[in-house]
C-alpha cells in the first residue's frame, strides 16, 4: 500500500510523521503522474486558496478529482475545504468529494485558534479506540452543512468537525498535530479497503 | 517550559505556512495581488525595506487603517511588523487581531537591550536571526517562528545564505556533541540549555525556520529552500520589480518546486526585470539592518 501526502504547501511533514509512527511510509506528491502509483492521498493543512493555485501549476486539479472517484482522500483543515462540494467566504473551486458546505476561516483569525478536548461519536470510538480526542483548530473552517451520504464522526458546538463519505475522510482540525493517531488509523483502514 | 500548549497553537500556524511565500505589502491592492499569486500570507508594513533604506527616518509599525484595510481585503493570514522591544506596538497589533507579529530589525529599534517578552501574548511572533544562538534566544522569549535576517531591502541574497548556512551548521554541530558538552555549548551560544538540548536531539529548531532578507528572484527562493529554509519571506523583491504579479507567481512556484530545476526554469522564464538591488558588501556597518537585535 502506498500513501501520498500532498506537499505543495502546508503541514505535510506532520502527516508524514503521523503515518511513520503508525509504521507506514509515505511519498510526497507534487506531480500528476504520481497519482497512478498511489492507493490513497492526504491533503494537509495550509492555505486552501494557495493550494488551489499550486494544483494548477502542474495541472493536478482534474487528475485529483478523478482520483477521488476511485480512491480515498483524507483532508485536514485546508484539505477539508478542497474536498467539499461547496465552499463559502469566499466561494472557490473544490473537488466535490464529500457532500458538504464548508466556510473558510469561520472561527475568525489566529487569536480564535484553539485546542479543544472533545468526545467523538461512539461510532468513531467503536471503529478505533474509546477516549476523548484532542483537537487543534488553526484558523479553521466550519462545516456548515452535510448532505447525502456524508456522516458525522465528531462535532464541536453542534458543527461537524470530522466527517466521512464513503472512502473519503475530512477533519476541520489537525489530528497530525497531536500524539493521538486514531484519525489516521481510521483513514489507513479506508486505504486498505477495510471499511 | 517553552513548548507548552499555547506555543503549539502559535507554531501551528507557522506549520501551515511551510512551503509557501509570505509577501511584504503596503496597501490593499498589493495584498490582493499577493493573494491572487498564491502567497500563503502577507506582511503589512508602511514602506518596503528598500524604501526605508532609501528614505531613512524612523520606521514604525504601519498605520492601523492600512493594516485593517489589508485584513479586510485578503483571506490569507495577515502579519504586521512591530519595532524591536516595542511591546506596546505589539499590544496594539494584538488588539487589532493580526495573525502574526514580526518583531523586526527592518523597523527602527525601540529598545537597544531588550526584545519583547513574547510569551504572555496570545498572538504568535516571528523574529529574525543570524545564527543559532540568536534564534534560540528569540524562541526563549516566545517567538514561534524564526526567519533569517538576511539584509532586508538589498535584493542581495548573500546575507540570507550566510545566516541559513550558519544556523544549519551550528545545529549539525550540536547533534554530534555528547550530553556533557551541551551546557558549555549553551554558554557559548548564549542560549538556554533546554533549547540547546532540543536541537541536539532533533537536529532542528523547535519552531519552523524560514528565510528572509534579500530574496529577489525565483532562483533565490529555491536556493534558500535547498539550504534548509521551510518557507520564504519576500520583501522589496516583488513590489520593487517590473511586473509584481508575474514575479509573485514565479516565486510561489519556485518555493514549491525548489527541487525541480525544470520548473524553476519555467518560473525564471516568466519574469520581467528584478529589483535593482544593492551589493551588501559595499554597505557601511551602520547601514546594515541585520545588526539590530541582541
Amino acid at each position: 500500500m502506498q500513501i501520498g501526502v500532498f506537499a505543495l504547501q502546508g503541514d505535510f511533514e506532520k502527516h508524514e510523521r503521523a503515518l511513520r509512527r503508525l509504521g507506514v511510509d509515505t511519498v510526497y506528491v507534487n506531480y500528476a503522474w504520481q497519482l497512478s502509483t498511489l492507493d490513497a492521498v492526504i491533503l494537509p493543512g495550509g492555505e486552501s486558496s494557495t493550494m488551489l493555485k499550486l494544483l494548477d501549476v502542474e495541472g493536478l486539479f482534474e487528475p485529483l478529482k478523478q482520483f477521488a472517484t476511485e480512491k480515498p482522500i483524507f483532508g485536514t483543515c485546508a484539505g477539508t475545504i478542497l474536498l467539499a462540494t461547496e465552499v463559502t467566504s469566499p466561494s472557490q473551486r473544490s473537488l466535490g468529494a464529500i457532500n458538504m458546505t464548508v466556510e473558510r476561516n469561520a472561527y475568525g483569525r489566529q487569536l480564535d485558534s484553539s485546542i479543544q478536548t472533545i468526545l467523538p461519536e461512539k461510532e468513531f470510538e467503536d471503529r478505533t479506540r474509546p477516549g476523548e480526542l484532542e483537537t487543534v483548530f488553526i484558523r479553521a473552517p466550519i462545516i456548515r452543512e452535510i448532505r447525502g451520504g456524508a456522516r458525522v464522526l465528531a462535532s464541536l458546538e453542534g458543527n461537524p468537525i470530522l466527517v466521512e463519505e464513503g472512502r473519503h475522510l475530512a477533519a476541520t482540525f489537525h489530528p497530525e498535530m497531536t500524539e493521538d493517531t486514531r484519525v489516521h488509523e481510521l483513514f489507513l483502514r479506508k486505504a486498505r479497503k477495510k471499511c | 517550559m517553552y513548548l507548552d500548549n499555547d506555543f503549539r497553537l502559535k507554531a501551528g500556524l507557522a506549520e501551515m505556512l511551510k512551503g509557501g511565500v509570505i509577501m511584504d505589502v503596503t496597501n490593499a491592492d498589493q495584498a490582493k495581488i499577493a493573494e491572487d499569486a498564491g502567497a500563503t500570507s502577507v506582511m503589512a508594513l508602511e514602506r518596503v525595506p528598500a524604501d526605508i533604506r532609501k528614505e531613512g527616518g524612523v520606521a514604525r509599525m504601519a498605520s492601523i487603517s492600512k493594516i485593517r484595510e489589508i485584513m479586510e481585503t485578503v483571506h490569507i493570514p495577515v502579519m504586521a511588523k512591530a519595532r524591536i522591544g516595542h511591546f506596546m506596538e505589539a499590544k496594539v497589533l494584538e488588539a487589532l487581531k493580526v495573525d502574526y507579529i514580526d518583531e523586526s530589525e527592518v523597523l527602527t529599534p525601540a529598545d537597544e537591550e531588550n526584545h519583547i517578552d513574547k510569551r504572555p501574548f496570545r498572538v504568535p511572533f516571528v523574529c529574525g536571526a543570524r545564527n543559532l544562538g540568536e534564534a534560540l534566544r528569540r524562541i526563549a522569549e516566545g517567538a514561534a517562528m524564526i526567519r533569517t535576517k538576511g539584509e532586508a531591502g538589498s535584493g542581495d541574497i548573500v546575507e540570507a545564505v550566510r545566516h541559513m548556512r550558519t544556523i544549519q551548521k551550528e545545529m549539525k554541530q550540536l547533534t554530534v556533541m555528547g550530553k556533557d558538552e551541551l551546557p558549555t555549548a549553551a554558554k557559548n551560544l548564549q542560549a538556554p540549555l533546554e533549547l540547546v538540548q532540543y536541537v541536539a536531539e532533533h537536529g532542528k529548531l523547535p519552531v519552523p525556520n524560514f528565510s528572509a532578507g534579500g530574496i529577489a528572484t525565483p532562483a533565490d527562493a529555491s536556493l534558500v529552500m535547498q539550504l534548509g529554509a521551510e518557507a520564504v519571506f519576500v520583501g522589496s523583491g516583488i513590489f520593487k520589480s517590473e511586473d509584481p504579479a508575474r514575479r509573485a507567481r514565479a516565486v510561489v512556484k519556485a518555493a514549491t518546486y525548489y527541487n525541480d530545476p525544470e520548473k524553476l526554469l519555467e518560473a525564471c522564464e516568466e519574469l520581467g526585470e528584478a529589483m535593482r538591488g544593492i551589493n551588501t558588501a559595499q554597505l557601511e556597518e551602520k547601514e546594515l539592518l541585520q545588526t539590530r537585535g541582541w
